[in-house]
């Protein structure tokens, strides 16, 4: 499943449905599985009368986990080397999430072939929710 | 940090992988994960933020006989703490804390059978205004080490304390 560095080329783009219609109970899926139970998360009546959000909103790291497949479905998740975000905004219940990835540069480092790749996840609205950048490491 | 055993295991990979939705078999087969280059089944790139589980301290989660600023009979029965120096993962402030960046190098995969532990340092901290206010920035490093106490993961969490949500 690996990638060659000459199949590749700058400007290649990856596009990757997250999740349509983000439910509740995959945030607390989230929370459970990752260990944050911060009640923004999961408890509405925390969120709304005591930190004075709307409502629950995903965990940022859910959209970061989210959005990884993204770089793993393309690249293998073995050969990620790095892989960093900002959180632009909130994700709440009911988004629909598409990330891409563009490839930015392929460089070789020490004998060894890589691929930057920058990446953005976008809401239903096409607002970005998520900016990243990841390195995946080639086959020559 | 007090994440002194982190063991990397198939069902919490299972777990991890369902809630992020992710249905590719590496994460959930072992015989898809052998015949994959790694060979064993690895973490994907977010798993080790799970370490939380393992954190004895760890603000994020109730414990028995402890006050939870989340709600139960009442919206809050306690005051948030903000963690600091320790994981800061959304940083607990009940609304004021906030995740604003998370960067990872993989030095290797990571995979089923690690046992991973944890150490952390302050990095630098920085101001800025936004429409609310002022937003204090600080920087969490942490480096994972396996069972060979090589560095596996190095990871860079960047905090935002706003005034107030937005």
């Amino acid at each position: 499943m690996s990638i060659s560095a000459a199949s590749l080329k700058v400007g290649d783009s990856k596009e990757q449905l997250l999740v349509d219609d983000l439910t509740r109970t995959q945030i607390v899926m989230y929370a459970g599985a990752s260990g944050d139970y911060n009640p923004l998360h999961s408890d509405e009546k925390f969120a709304r009368e005591v930190a004075g959000y709307p409502g629950i909103f995903a965990h940022g790291m859910l959209t970061m986990g989210m959005t990884g497949r993204v770089v793993t479905d393309w690249f293998d998740v073995g050969r990620i080397t790095k892989y960093g975000v900002r959180f632009v905004r909130q994700v709440w219940p009911g988004a629909t999430l598409t990330a891409t990835a563009v490839v930015d540069a392929i460089r070789e480092e020490d004998g060894v072939q890589y691929a930057d790749v920058s990446i953005t996840t976008v809401d239903a609205e096409g607002t970005t929710v998520l900016t990243g950048t990841a390195t995946a490491r080639l086959d020559p | 940090m007090a994440i002194e055993q982190f063991p990397i295991e198939a069902g919490h990979v299972l777990m991890f992988a369902r809630a992020i939705g992710d249905p590719n078999p590496i994460y959930a087969d072992a015989d898809v994960a052998a015949a994959s280059e790694v060979g064993v089944i690895p973490a994907p790139p977010t798993f080790v933020t799970a370490s939380a589980q393992f954190d004895p301290d760890y603000p994020l989660r109730p414990k028995p006989g402890q006050p939870w600023f989340g709600s139960g009979r009442e919206a809050t029965g306690a005051k948030p703490t903000v963690p600091s120096g320790g994981k800061s993962e959304d940083g607990g402030g009940g609304g004021t804390s906030l995740h604003a960046e998370q960067h990872y190098e993989y030095h290797r995969p990571l995979v089923v059978g690690d046992v991973l532990h944890a150490r952390g340092s302050k990095g630098e901290t920085w101001e800025k205004q936004g429409r609310s206010g002022t937003l204090k920035f600080t920087e969490l490093i942490t480096e994972y080490l396996d069972q060979n106490d090589e560095v596996v993961i190095t990871a860079r969490t960047v905090a935002v304390l706003t005034e107030g949500p937005k």
